[in-house]
């Protein structure tokens, strides 16, 4: 029977072919797209299993941790990474600053009618290598078709779980007055990315996308002993928006040092151009901590020690204010609040 | 950065601020207006108050194109929008605008209008090349700064034949507000607005030169200082403006001479000549309606001209009672006397013109400085 199915139905054309309705008719063209893409790359034992859904290990002791995002980016390609890289370190950052060890995560996908296969092939391939170097299998899936103009090429949606040992649950209630707060690297790389080539700004170098799972980071700055009171990826909203959120939550104020934030050169110089503040530019690969001041140092060590947190810095202090505002002392010397974004700085960044 | 960062310097901000401080009298009182929404936003966002002395205070003026516009005006592009079926595009802020009937740009295009966001006039005349099935229209607002791109599109539609191309000209003209501020009985007359002297603008003078301010320091005997956005530029300007008024001196002096000279760009000056006329009057919000204060395009270039293609009619339409818009952009009030102000007027949810563009001096105090109204 395989022998004849084989001959008798022709392999994918990826290299030419275009998604189809019948794609995603949940009959044998379908079956065929999910066979010879994505689980050909995505490929993991749970996702052999090929039922409704994934059956998976018990976890043991902790708790369950889950995280779901839906990934809208334009343009698809970026670089730095695409929308099927961008879709597992999206979620599995999620995952990670709540405390969490990634473990399993789940995708479905919405194509558009005529869009075109070798595309979505690069997709499924990056999202696969992101998964892989994570460590964290795609377990279980889903493919929709919606009609040409309904859609916009490929919406890519994740789920990640992860487990979280006892009593080393994260949240944005835990900042104190007295903490400090770190940053783990540049501001704005993502948004950035993303901007230079939607308005095609032509940059000697070009702005790279920070795209990455933070979860290793997250592990070396808990090896280091030092406790932590809040982790977060500051991502749509940027760095204010996040900070302004944990002020909220932990009912504090903050005060930040603008000399203090790490900026990539050709960023700073990209947001001037455009009119744009880097506190307000998406990053996906970026982490805010805080903890108490002694730990501060310690912690700071564990990141610049890792590749994701070589140019990490502390860049403010948390204090008590019952209005709960981000103040920032400028470079120049003078005060001003770091407000939340107000209306919308990017659309579709990620 | 490079040939920035050496203006934002916060050690040269210290020694300025101490020289301020030294040469301000402490026996007076220092009042002067930016004009500019962009020294506006620089001295909230940096904090530049922060670093002057208590009686040296600033006065945000009426230069932030977006917050001049009056609701009259967003409602015609919006009708082109939502009626015609046009593709409109216009820069960022002008999205926000509050208009009539709860509606914005925004709020329009979820409607189903066709509104684009545009970086550059440019790009909206691509834009009716590549669909010459649509009527594009670009809505054309600012001072003398984004009036020289707008004669450049409209230039470039005519060498390219575009018949599906027009421009909504909202261009108005910095001298006349000006006047206006330095005309109205507040300054004039009961002097509830104290006004010491003027930082001129940054950008609009590098288009028009520092001339047309030389008629202000004598008519009025207002100094005026044309300054870089930068902060340093700013406070550097104040500087200029205490030792003008401790010398008994009202002149134009130019701060921002890296860019700036008497004359202006006089190749941009002459393609507005070109392309655009004077309107015999104009209305903007808080200034009223101000005669010769406006643009709209010329005889020649009539057919890209969208009020007379779509008809439109100009009908003024009242701002919210309660908005202050009116009196802030006069000098006369703050934006914290204002009782919508961070109550239901908001950036996310703006009454009045000054709340929508960074540069307005409502959104610039309630995202950098409201923290001062509690302390």
């Amino acid at each position: 029977m395989t022998e004849i199915r084989k001959n008798y139905i022709r392999p994918l054309d990826i290299k030419h072919g275009q998604v189809e309705m019948a794609h995603g008719a949940g009959g044998r063209a379908m079956a065929q797209l999910i066979d010879e893409l994505f689980a050909n790359y995505l490929g993991n034992e749970f996702l052999a299993q090929g039922d409704d859904g994934a059956l998976l290990p018990g976890i043991g002791e902790g708790r369950l941790v889950i995280a779901t995002d839906a990934h809208v980016v334009s343009p698809l390609f970026f670089p730095g990474g695409d929308i099927g890289s961008l879709s597992v370190h999206g979620t599995l950052n999620d995952v990670a600053v709540m405390g969490a060890t990634p473990l399993w995560l789940s995708a479905a996908f919405i194509l558009e009618e005529g869009f075109k296969l070798a595309d979505l092939a690069l997709i499924v391939q990056s999202m696969a290598n992101a998964a892989k170097a994570a460590g964290v299998p795609v377990v279980t899936g889903d493919t929709k078709v919606v009609e040409r103009g309904k859609g916009d090429g490929v919406f890519i949606m994740t789920t990640g779980v992860g487990v979280v040992a006892p009593g080393m649950e994260l949240s944005g209630r835990g900042a104190r007055p007295g903490d400090a707060i770190l940053l783990s690297g540049t501001l704005g790389d993502h948004g950035m990315a993303i901007m230079a080539v939607r308005e095609s700004l032509g940059f000697e170098s070009p702005i790279v996308s920070d795209s990455a799972a933070l979860h290793g980071l997250i592990a070396a700055m808990r090896a280091s002993g030092a406790e932590l009171h809040v982790l977060r990826d500051p991502t749509r909203g940027g760095l204010a928006t996040t900070l302004n959120e944990i002020a909220q939550q932990s009912g504090v104020g903050m005060m930040l040092q603008e000399k203090a934030l790490p900026v990539n050169p050709a960023v700073a110089a990209a947001c001037e151009f455009l009119g744009l503040d880097p506190l307000y530019v998406a990053n996906e690969g970026k982490l805010v901590a805080i903890c108490a001041e002694n730990d501060a140092e310690i912690i700071l060590a564990a990141m610049r020690a890792h590749p994701l947190g070589t140019q990490a810095a502390i860049i403010g202090r948390v204090h008590a204010d019952p209005h709960h505002f981000v103040q920032m002392t400028t470079g120049f010397g003078g005060k001003r609040i770091v407000d939340w974004l107000s209306g919308e700085q990017l659309p579709r960044i990620c | 950065m490079k040939y920035i960062d050496e203006f934002r310097d916060g050690e040269v901000a210290q020694k300025l601020a101490v020289a301020i401080r030294r040469e301000a009298r402490a026996d007076r009182r220092y009042h002067f207006m930016e004009f500019c929404g962009g020294h506006t936003h620089a001295i909230s966002r940096y904090g530049v108050s922060d670093l002057l002395p208590d009686n040296v205070k600033m006065i945000h003026g009426p230069g932030c194109p977006v917050c001049v516009l009056p609701i009259g005006r967003v409602d015609q592009a919006i009708r082109l929008a939502l009626e015609q079926g046009v593709t409109l595009c216009t820069y960022g802020d002008c999205l926000r605008v509050p208009a009539s009937d709860g509606l914005s740009l925004l709020k329009a295009k979820a409607r189903g209008a066709d509104v684009r966001m545009v970086y550059s006039s440019a790009d909206a005349v691509v834009l009716a090349q590549k669909n010459p099935d649509k009527q594009v229209v670009f809505f054309a607002i600012g001072f003398e700064t984004t009036t020289p791109p707008t004669a450049v599109a409209i230039k470039q539609a005519a060498v390219l034949g575009l018949s599906n191309f027009s421009v909504l000209c909202c261009h108005v003209l910095t001298p006349s507000a000006i006047s206006s501020i330095l005309e109205s009985p507040e300054v004039r007359q009961w002097g509830t607005v104290q006004l010491d002297g003027f930082i001129g603008p940054a950008h609009v003078s590098t288009i028009i030169g520092s001339r047309p301010y030389e008629f202000f320091a004598e008519e009025y005997r207002k100094p005026v200082v044309i300054a870089g956005f930068e902060p340093l530029d700013v406070m550097q300007a104040i500087r200029m403006l205490i030792r003008q008024v401790n010398e008994g001196r009202a002149e134009v002096e130019n701060e921002f001479s890296r860019a700036v000279d008497r004359n202006g760009n006089l190749k941009a000056q002459r393609l507005v000549g070109e392309v655009f006329e004077m309107r015999k009057h104009f209305e903007w919000r808080g200034l009223n309606v101000l005669p010769y204060s406006a643009l709209r395009i010329s005889r020649q270039f009539a057919e890209f001209d969208a009020e007379k293609r779509f008809n439109l009619n100009y009908q003024p339409v009242p701002d919210h009672k309660a908005c202050e818009c009116g009196a802030i952009l006069r000098g006369v009030k703050r934006p914290q006397d204002c009782k919508l102000f961070g109550t239901v007027c908001t950036p996310e949810n703006p009454i009045g013109s000054c709340m929508v563009s960074s540069e307005g001096a409502c959104a610039a105090h309630y995202t950098y400085g409201r923290y001062k109204d509690v302390a």
